[in-house]
């Protein structure tokens, strides 16, 4: 615990020197950025809105990186959630609206799994290496997404911005009684929480935390290393596909380049970040949603560049990075000798 | 302590009196503000009309086009006071602008480039555009000079009909001076790809293209491109003679100031949308000044500059007509049969799907 709230202080306190140098009051900066994200409800809204997405993109990089492996085929696997989740709603749009919900949730889940579990296929079958085929997958899931909503699945009326057939509003996810929040925050918390029950507290996530401990004495004892992991992929894939039907039925609906917005990318960094457990990640997807919610007011009070914000998110990542390998090198850190 | 809380008080009052003197108004782009192109041309019309002393504008870059510019709309009204908002990018308007103008039916929501249906949008939401093919067919006049090869090129990024339209009229333009010029048209599939853009310049160069044109977001690092491989290229958005000082003849670009400084003043005299006394869809060209020609660069011919002078005076003067028949597509079939016109207002032109004949490429990308 020690580490990482060192590497956000570090980070503040560098992002605060980069404010000083562009001529502003860190501390009025600061103040502001606390303000506009978590200073009251009408801003912990935005707050909420942005961190939605990312807890569930999170886990597609959290639940695999316990086996071991590094994927950061979020933003594909959301982006294929989303593709499925549209096509699925628009296959039944004339259903009642609990029934298309749950159809497009099932649909984003299976897509996005599908799209994780054949970067875990490709590990465990041809030794394919999952970073790099996860990252690479994302262009191809864009690509499709291009390629279908400018052409099989594009609405002839949407000239200047080709789009599929449009989800009716009366079927969309609502906004949460009157706040400007939907529904998808809810469908992000109670996946954290299952994510980290199974991991932590059930047999599954021992099973797999043995395998991203030493794969070889996991053979040994006769885990189904393969099959264990296709599941983990899955479910990975699966939290990010419901992040894209969201994205549809929540905000956009309709799927189009709009849905590759980069909440994959921004999930990356807060599996990282949360060291890949189900409950920091609702925490730190909450920070990470109030750094981006508050990007603007940089802007409009006080005539900061736009890339500002990135600069603090890419000092925060940095950093915490980067204290990863202070682990061990203090006395004080070392477990003590049996 | 006491007196120093009583004149922040007194500040903050005076300042907040001050504020409701002058309209508010919001700005907010899809990508950085000096990209050389789309943005910069929109951040360009804001510095314009904050050129009045009563306009109090705000502006935020590199907002996404998701629940973000939903964010922005409403702090720019809540916080900023902003009277009217300008999401400038296309993929704004629907669901977000739709979205965010239903809970603020005071604030006015202009957009650029989307079409306003009455009955089935809000009321207190408008767009505009501007006739900016008249800008790139007189470009495409000066490109058909300046060709030695005949052969131009022209990086897009989408084949939609607002793209489709300029590629058109960069090959009438051309093709009115120099029949034999041919259009080879190239799409990123991306608004914003610069490493797909210049891939595309240098596949062009290398096949002959000696004059390069584009639609993208940002022309930036195709006018660099061209400019290193010592060619000439035309402009889109903004003015980029900074970036390729020898080669560029000349551009279209985009004059929102003059858009913008309307609306604020129609808003000042207490105009509104929802009430119909400002229009819900504005567009213009050169004309009603929405659009204008870049000042030619010096490999602009003399008799490049006489040709494209003479067709602005037609433009200004209401005569010219860009497309009108006979007209084909590049695949031969006949568009227009001679004698029948499309002006800039008809509505065939928006829903355009067609490349003119001498284009060489696809729609069917």
């Amino acid at each position: 615990m020690a580490i990482p709230t060192g590497a956000v202080v570090v980070a503040l306190a560098l992002f605060g020197l980069f404010c000083a140098f562009q001529g502003k009051n860190p501390f009025a900066v600061f103040a502001a950025i606390n303000k506009a994200a978590f200073g009251s409800w009408y801003s912990f809204q935005n707050t909420l809105v942005r961190a939605a997405p990312l807890m569930l993109t999170a886990l597609c990089t959290a639940l695999p990186a316990r086996l071991g492996l590094v994927i950061i085929g979020n933003e594909g696997a959301l982006v294929v959630g989303g593709l499925s989740a549209t096509a699925a709603g628009l296959a039944c749009a004339t259903a009642p609206v609990a029934v298309v919900i749950s159809v497009m949730t099932l649909a984003g889940m299976v897509g996005g799994g599908l799209w994780i579990t054949v970067c875990g296929a490709l590990y465990y079958q041809r030794g394919v290496n999952e970073t790099i085929s996860s990252l690479l997958m994302n262009y191809i899931a864009i690509a499709v997404l291009n390629h279908l909503v400018n052409g099989p699945m594009r609405d002839p009326s949407s000239l200047n911005k080709p789009s599929s057939f449009p989800i009716p509003d009366d079927k969309m996810l609502p906004a949460m009684g009157d706040s400007n929040v939907h529904y998808g925050l809810v469908f992000g918390l109670v996946a954290c929480v299952i994510a980290w029950a199974l991991m932590e507290h059930a047999t599954f996530g021992f099973k797999v935390r043995m395998i991203g401990g030493n794969i070889r004495a996991a053979r040994m004892s006769g885990l189904p290393v393969a099959r264990l992991g296709l599941i983990t992929c899955f479910l990975a894939g699966a939290a990010a596909g419901i992040a894209g039907m969201i994205e549809v039925a929540a905000v956009h609906g309709r799927a189009n380049e709009s849905l590759a917005a980069g909440y994959g990318y921004a999930g990356i960094l807060v599996a990282f970040v949360a060291r890949y457990r189900g409950l920091p990640i609702i925490l730190v997807a909450t920070l990470l949603g109030g750094i981006l919610a508050s990007g603007g007011i940089l802007q409009r009070q006080f005539k900061l560049p736009d890339a500002t914000i990135l600069v603090f998110q890419g000092l925060v990542f940095l950093v915490i990075l980067f204290s990863d390998s202070l682990y061990g090198k203090f006395k004080f850190f070392k477990e003590r000798e049996a | 302590m006491k007196s120093l809380i009583l004149s922040l008080l007194t500040a903050t009052l005076a300042t907040s009196a001050l504020a409701a003197d002058k309209v508010g108004v919001g700005f907010i782009y899809v990508g950085p503000k000096d990209d050389y192109g789309y943005n910069q041309a929109h951040a360009e019309g804001c510095a314009g009309v904050q050129q009045l002393s009563w306009v109090k504008g705000v502006e935020e870059a590199s907002v996404p086009e998701t629940t973000a510019v939903q964010e922005t709309m409403r702090n720019m009204i809540n916080l900023d006071g902003a009277l009217i908002v300008f999401p400038t990018s296309f993929g704004y308007f629907d669901p977000h602008i739709l979205k965010v103008a239903k809970q603020y039916p005071k604030v006015q929501f202009l957009h650029c480039g989307g079409m306003y249906t009455e009955g089935k949008h809000p009321a207190n939401v408008g767009s505009y555009f501007g006739y900016i093919d008249e800008a790139v067919y007189i470009s495409g006049i000066v490109a058909g000079h300046a060709t030695k090869s005949s052969k131009l090129g022209f990086i897009a990024a989408k084949p939609i009909p607002q793209v489709l339209r300029n590629i058109n009229a960069f090959a009438l333009g051309a093709r009115s001076v120099n029949p034999k010029a041919t259009v080879q048209v190239i799409f990123t599939g991306e608004w914003s790809m610069p490493v797909k853009e210049a891939e595309a310049a240098t596949s062009l160069i290398n096949q002959g293209v000696d004059v390069l044109t584009c639609h993208v977001d940002s022309p930036k690092v195709i006018l660099e491109t061209a400019e290193r491989r010592g060619i000439y290229v035309t402009g889109y958005h903004a003015n980029g003679i900074k970036l390729a000082p020898k080669g560029y003849l000349t551009g279209a670009e985009w004059n929102w100031s003059k858009v913008y400084t309307d609306y604020a003043e129609a808003v000042k005299a207490g105009k509104s949308l929802a009430a119909g006394t400002i229009p819900h869809l504005v567009r213009g060209g050169l004309k009603e000044g929405f659009v204008k020609v870049s000042a030619y660069g010096p490999a602009a011919s003399e008799a490049a500059k006489k040709d494209a002078d003479a067709a602005k005076a037609k433009f200004m003067d209401g005569s010219m007509v860009i497309f009108k028949g006979p007209l084909k597509d590049n695949t031969g079939k006949e568009i227009l049969p001679a004698g029948k016109e499309l002006k800039q207002q008809a509505l065939e032109l928006e829903a355009m799907g067609w490349l003119v004949e001498g284009v060489v490429g696809s729609t069917k990308n």
